[in-house]
């Protein structure tokens, strides 16, 4: 029930969950897949690359915009979200909601892309073969999302939301190797260390390794083990933040 | 904090509370009870002091219990831990006989919130806010549908259902908030200063519906700061100050025991010095005298300004006749009356009594 008063809201609110969650990645899709590639400032190939890092990016951000702002605000000031604690459910219940809601937004806005992809690009590259780790991949990536929404909405006082979004979101979407492949970067040694920290760039090597193996990626297993280590650990934090809001 | 902890009343001024008299007043058998208090600690991390010092009290089923104190008194921690959003840290707290930590989802079923603050949902309409919340309390949807329009009729809101809350006055927010409250049919509901900042004919409607559900088997738990709220609507009042239950009593009995007829509160331009108080205090008729202070919340009065003389006598007979006593009795000392009050004992005189200041 819970799930479905989010799902409703979500339902009667479309076209701006679609803005929120779409125009980002689209615009992306838009000047570095299709503009510079016509241009000829990207070597052939680029969009092919940047497609899955694209869906990863989607997958990571979503969620964390599903969590993070509106718990700011359901805890700090329109205090809406007292009325499902004081429901006759365990506050697990509430919590595992938020993230099941995060993660269903998160899959509905990647599956979203994949028609838009073929729009702007003409073709995307698409393996059956790779289907398992792509969508482990991606529940993966919302997972991670979910995690840091949860930390990020109940953590930060209501007042610094906004410059901590600044502060996190933009390094977290440029660090997260969407737009580029991490073996690439030996170039760019330090670089590569700090994009190896970011969560989010296990999502984008992992949705490569389904969808172009032939690009050098991170091995899937490897992906996948990181993940599930990120996973564990944010969640669990993002649990404490909103249990200490929760019950004083 | 151990079980044996028994009330103790703290006074500060005057003669010490009957708490004998107040415990005949609780009922033996704990299943009567809706709610039941017992040494009821709470102490947040890191503060100085227990924001609950050691509550303990009983409420009967449908019974209208207000717990009256100024802000800080530790009314909303009490209700907090009462409806499992604060977690005690001793004694015992339960809600129609489930015990709110051991068991908070049981409790929550029997328990309703109406918090001072709006927290109606804001993304959907007020007829969606009143049947989520009965959906979250696993009403079925046909009888949530007709509970609804029931309620949405009975608070005059039918025509505004559809529209969102965003723009709904004070007064209208509460109406909703005590519909939504009233959708799972709760055994206990709680009301959190219902009525203040609301406009007199918002608060005349909030109090007749309030006693409407007095008439029902509704046990009604209201924390309020307004005397003349917790004198009109409840049954029984406890006191409360600095984390501690000073008192608890119908408002009658409260007020009787200050044992006078009548008070007479004066006001003098200058502040003066006990030999005045002495001096009123030995008039004919005149039971006692207590200073009043300005200061509301226990903040400090400003320091610059020196307070001028006010003081409440408390009287064996008519306010009427020692006015005329009184005011000379001022003269005397070289202070010009500046305001007269005259009543009869009212909760804000207990309140006063009990804790040496005003509430306001």
């Amino acid at each position: 029930m819970v799930l479905w008063r989010d799902v409703y809201v979500t339902w009667k609110e479309l076209p701006a969950f679609l803005a929120q969650v779409l125009l980002q990645p689209f615009f992306l899709l838009f000047v570095f897949g299709k503009v510079l590639g016509s241009l000829g400032l990207t070597r052939p190939g680029y969009a092919e690359l940047l497609f899955p890092g694209l869906l990863a990016l989607t997958a990571v951000i979503t969620a964390i915009q599903t969590l993070a702002f509106p718990l700011v605000a359901e805890f700090g000031w329109t205090r809406e979200i007292e009325d499902r604690l004081l429901a006759p459910m365990p506050t697990s219940y509430v919590t595992a909601e938020k993230i099941l809601f995060a993660l269903m937004r998160s899959l509905v806005a990647t599956l979203i892309m994949i028609p838009v992809g073929i729009l702007v690009l003409g073709s995307i590259p698409w393996r059956w073969s790779g289907f398992p780790l792509f969508l482990a991949g991606l529940v993966l990536g919302a997972l991670v999302g979910a995690g840091f929404g949860l930390i990020m909405g109940t953590f930060v006082q209501p007042q610094r939301i906004s410059l901590v979004f600044s502060l996190v979101f933009t390094p977290l979407l440029f660090t997260g190797c969407s737009q580029y492949p991490w073996p690439s970067l030996d170039q760019l040694r330090w670089f590569q260390i700090v994009t190896a920290c970011n969560p989010m760039t296990y999502v984008s090597e992992a949705l490569r390794g389904a969808l172009v193996p032939e690009v050098p990626h991170i091995r899937p297993w490897v992906c996948i083990v990181v993940l599930v280590f990120s996973v564990t650990v944010l969640i669990s934090l993002g649990l404490r933040g909103f249990y200490r809001r929760a019950i004083d | 904090m151990g079980p044996n902890v028994h009330l103790q009343p703290r006074v500060r001024h005057g003669r010490a509370y009957d708490f004998a008299v107040a415990a005949q007043l609780l009922p033996e058998d704990a299943t009567s009870c809706s709610v039941e208090v017992a040494d009821l600690v709470k102490r947040y991390p890191k503060a100085q002091v227990n924001a609950v010092d050691g509550v303990s009290f009983a409420v009967r089923a449908g019974e209208v219990f207000g717990l009256l104190g100024p802000n800080g008194a530790g009314k909303t921690t009490t209700v907090g831990m009462l409806t499992t959003r604060v977690r005690p840290t001793a004694g015992i707290a339960r809600i129609g006989g489930v015990d709110v930590l051991q068991d908070p989802v049981a409790a929550r079923q029997q328990l309703a919130v109406v918090p001072q603050r709006s927290n109606l949902d804001r993304s959907i309409s007020i007829r969606d806010n009143l049947t989520f919340h009965a959906a979250y309390h696993g009403v079925p949807a046909r009888e949530r549908e007709e509970r609804a329009d029931e309620l949405l009729d009975q608070f005059g809101l039918l025509d505004r259902a559809k529209d969102k809350p965003d723009f709904f006055s004070g007064g209208q927010s509460q109406r909703v908030m005590i519909a939504r409250a009233l959708m799972h049919a709760p055994r206990v509901l709680f009301l959190d200063e219902p009525t203040t900042g609301l406009d007199p004919a918002a608060r005349l409607f909030v109090w007749d519906r309030l006693r409407e559900l007095r008439d029902s088997d509704v046990t009604l738990i209201l924390t309020t700061h307004d005397m003349d709220e917790a004198a009109l609507l409840a049954g029984r009042v406890a006191i409360m100050d600095h984390g501690k239950l000073l008192a608890l009593d119908t408002p009658d009995a409260l007020i009787d025991s200050l044992e006078g007829e009548g008070t007479l509160e004066l006001a003098a331009d200058l502040p003066a010095d006990g030999q005045v108080v002495d001096a009123l205090a030995e008039l004919a008729g005149v039971e006692r005298v207590e200073p009043v202070h300005a200061a509301a919340n226990g903040d400090a009065p400003d320091a610059r300004e020196p307070q001028a003389f006010r003081v409440r006598l408390y009287l064996t007979g008519d306010a009427a006749l020692l006015v005329a006593p009184a005011a000379a009795v001022l003269a005397e000392h070289g202070l010009a009356l500046q305001d007269v009050k005259l009543g009869a004992p009212t909760l804000e005189d207990v309140f006063i009594h009990l804790t040496g200041r005003s509430l306001r």
